[in-house]
């Protein structure tokens, strides 16, 4: 009975909020109602197939009904979705086997990078033929193919540095992240395979290949309508795999070995894991998942440069992770998911707002000290800039207050 | 034929000798003790056993294979596992996860297998889930199968341990004082379940203890380590009256005393 009152006032909640997205296009906090509607479904005890049918509609028919009219919504979702997919990551290496990774970012640009150089005119520069950029076909094999550089390259670093434990390996994988940002950076010569800072442009984005079926159906969509979409289901198909991949490893004996090599790694050795291989793998799992969703930001893009593989996107993911909560799946999601709505959405949102009230000069009366023009306000002081002061902020609070993250690791309910 | 068999073998830290030409041999169907005053060099063995260190000199051989030099975790494989001194559970997992992870050499899924979810992988955990509950109920602890290891008491801990070490199954278990701590119904419940588990679980048994009920009651032979040395060797009651062994624990001149007592 609870259930399908509960499940009633989903459907109520959904709803609302999308009229709410629908009506005021230019409102974050309509949108933010929307997302937190997906949250809700998370912690709501209604049925669960009535769950999963909802979170399916909205993430599959509403939310993209909502992108189309404005395309805003779509970007958002679809950065939501790549550092959801680099927290999921980031959270295998971190929060599950234990090992504090400061250089993630480095997998996630050799990803970008991969295709960057194929998938654009820049490959000409060392590989005479004249054959690239490659046709657009070729991106989802390289999607399968970045899978494989980025494990290799994470079991490469690897092998040399998991011997050393916390605060050393942690140095050097950040080390490791700034010499795959200065390669990108220098290696416009003496052979031009990078484009150092200038950065590589235009990128392929990835093949259309379900256009015969709309027009088959008789649909026109502009392509500036269509891809929004198109990498906003692609990224949902990522994110989905990966959400699917980490809970069945989770809940298999390599999982179980991860966990135990985070809480004691000489007990574990002593109950048979093969400590130094279980590591490598989970270096693997989590470097290929950055460096599959490098690709797909390369693509979505179509411009990148080294600016967006700096040291602080991969403090920027670690954060997610920590505020999710280390080890949880719901909380990698929940962490990226914040802290992405926060900088993209709230920050700049609020941003705007304030600049709306300085230019309509609206005078707040403060008692006792009179009136206050807001167009007095200085032009520095706008939220947006300040984001890693804020961020800073509520991780601080968090580390006191609920230093295990927002959605920790639960224990099995019992049955 | 022993099960397993030391010969000689030595573990120096620095000046310190941990361990002088240890001989010792554990027969099949076996429970031994190993006893000896604090900092006698009997959880070296044991880590030296286990291959946690690397023995200087010696030769450990199980089932007539030299385990010297190999892996901590090939060790597990071969048939020997252990238990902690200071309790070495997996704090944030589950009692059946921390079962589990001690069965994690003989499951042997492949990582496309557990991607895609194959059927060979759930039935593989259906088995080995039922096979950790199977020793969870074993060391008593049903109850508390979803619960974090960190939240049991700490008898349950030490028997958590046990199954742990179970799970790898052994031929050979080795107890690192698995009753310290205990009072004396827990310590009779846990000689009971040591028992229970000779030829139905493992084949051989060696345990440090301090407690010397324990070891009187259950031991079928008794080893006696002091500064690394092997002192003495035999059945409790001829142990408890050997010179050295008194004299290692009491002190010199002990053994007058305890003669007139």
């Amino acid at each position: 009975m609870s259930g399908a009152l509960a499940a009633l006032g989903l459907c109520g909640y959904i709803a609302a909020s999308c009229l709410l997205a629908y009506f005021f296009p230019q409102s974050a906090l309509a949108f933010l109602a929307v997302q937190a509607s997906l949250l809700l479904l998370y912690y709501v005890a209604a049925p669960r197939n009535v769950k999963v049918f909802l979170g399916a509609m909205l993430l599959l028919v509403l939310l993209p009904a909502l992108g189309w009219m404005n395309g805003y919504y779509l970007e958002v979702a679809i950065q939501i979705g790549i550092y959801v997919a680099l927290a999921l990551g980031l959270n295998i290496v971190v929060g599950f086997v234990g090992l504090l990774n400061l250089g993630f970012v480095a997998f996630y640009a050799i990803g970008a990078y991969l295709w960057a150089i194929f998938g654009s005119p820049q490959a000409n520069q060392f590989i005479p033929g004249g054959f690239f950029p490659l046709s657009a076909n070729w991106f989802f094999l390289f999607l399968l193919l970045s899978i494989a550089v980025g494990a290799l390259t994470g079991i490469l670093l690897g092998l040399p540095v998991l011997r050393l434990r916390g605060d050393y390996l942690a140095i050097v994988t950040l080390g490791f992240a700034e010499v795959v940002r200065a390669l990108v950076n220098n290696l416009d010569k003496p052979i031009n395979l990078t484009n150092g800072p200038r950065g590589i442009s235009p990128i392929t984005k990835p093949p259309l290949f379900f256009e015969p079926l709309l027009e088959f159906a008789g649909l026109h969509i502009p392509s500036a309508k269509l891809y929004p979409l198109y990498f906003y289901f692609l990224v949902l198909f990522i994110v989905g795999v990966i959400i699917l991949a980490t809970q069945r490893l989770e809940n298999s004996r390599i999982g179980r070995a991860w966990k135990a090599i985070r809480e004691d790694e000489t007990a574990a050795a002593a109950m048979g894991v093969p400590v130094v291989r279980m590591k490598l793998l989970g270096f693997a799992v989590g470097t290929s998942f950055a460096s599959a969703v490098g690709v797909l930001f390369a693509a979505k893009q179509v411009f990148i440069n080294p600016e967006s593989f700096t040291f602080m996107e991969s403090i920027g993911v670690l954060a997610m992770v920590i505020l999710g909560g280390m080890g949880s799946i719901p909380g990698a999601i929940l962490g990226a998911a914040g802290v992405t709505i926060l900088n993209l959405q709230l920050l700049k949102g609020l941003s705007l707002w304030l600049n709306g009230l300085r230019q309509s000069g609206t005078e707040l009366a403060i008692p006792l000290v009179g009136t206050f023009s807001l167009s007095q306000l200085p032009a520095q002081f706008e939220p947006a800039k300040y984001e890693r002061m804020i961020f800073g902020l509520i991780l601080i609070v968090m580390m006191i207050f609920r230093p295990q993250g927002v959605l920790p690791p639960e224990q099995e309910r019992k049955k | 034929m022993a099960l397993l068999e030391l010969r000689g073998v030595s573990k120096r830290f620095g000046g310190l000798q941990a361990l002088a030409s240890v001989s010792l041999d554990l027969d099949d169907g076996m429970i031994a003790s190993l006893i000896g005053p604090n900092g006698a060099g009997k959880t070296t063995l044991f880590n030296t056993l286990t291959g946690l260190y690397r023995p200087d000199e010696g030769e450990i051989l199980f089932q007539e294979r030299s385990l010297v030099g190999l892996k901590p975790e090939r060790i597990t494989a071969a048939g020997i596992s252990r238990t902690f001194q200071n309790i070495r559970l997996f704090s944030h997992m589950t009692v059946l996860e921390n079962v589990l992870v001690g069965m994690h050499a003989r499951l042997q899924t492949s990582l496309p297998a557990i991607l895609l979810d194959s059927s060979a992988f759930r039935s593989q955990e259906k088995v080995a889930r039922s096979r950790a509950m199977e020793l969870i109920e074993l060391t008593g602890l049903s109850e508390r199968a979803s619960e974090w290891a960190q939240q049991l008491s700490y008898g349950d801990q030490r028997r958590l341990e046990i199954a742990r070490a179970l799970a790898a199954a052994p031929q050979l278990l080795l107890l690192d004082e698995p009753t310290a701590g205990m009072n004396t119904s827990e310590a009779r419940s846990l000689m009971t379940l040591f028992q229970k588990l000779i030829g139905k679980y493992v084949k051989a048994i060696l345990l440090i203890e301090h407690n010397m009920r324990v070891v009187m009651g259950i031991s079928d032979r008794v080893h006696v380590l002091d500064y690394g040395e092997k002192i003495a060797e035999g059945h409790p009651d001829e142990v408890r009256r050997d010179v050295r062994v008194i004299e290692a624990y009491l002190g010199q001149g002990s053994w007058t005393h305890y003669a007139k007592s």
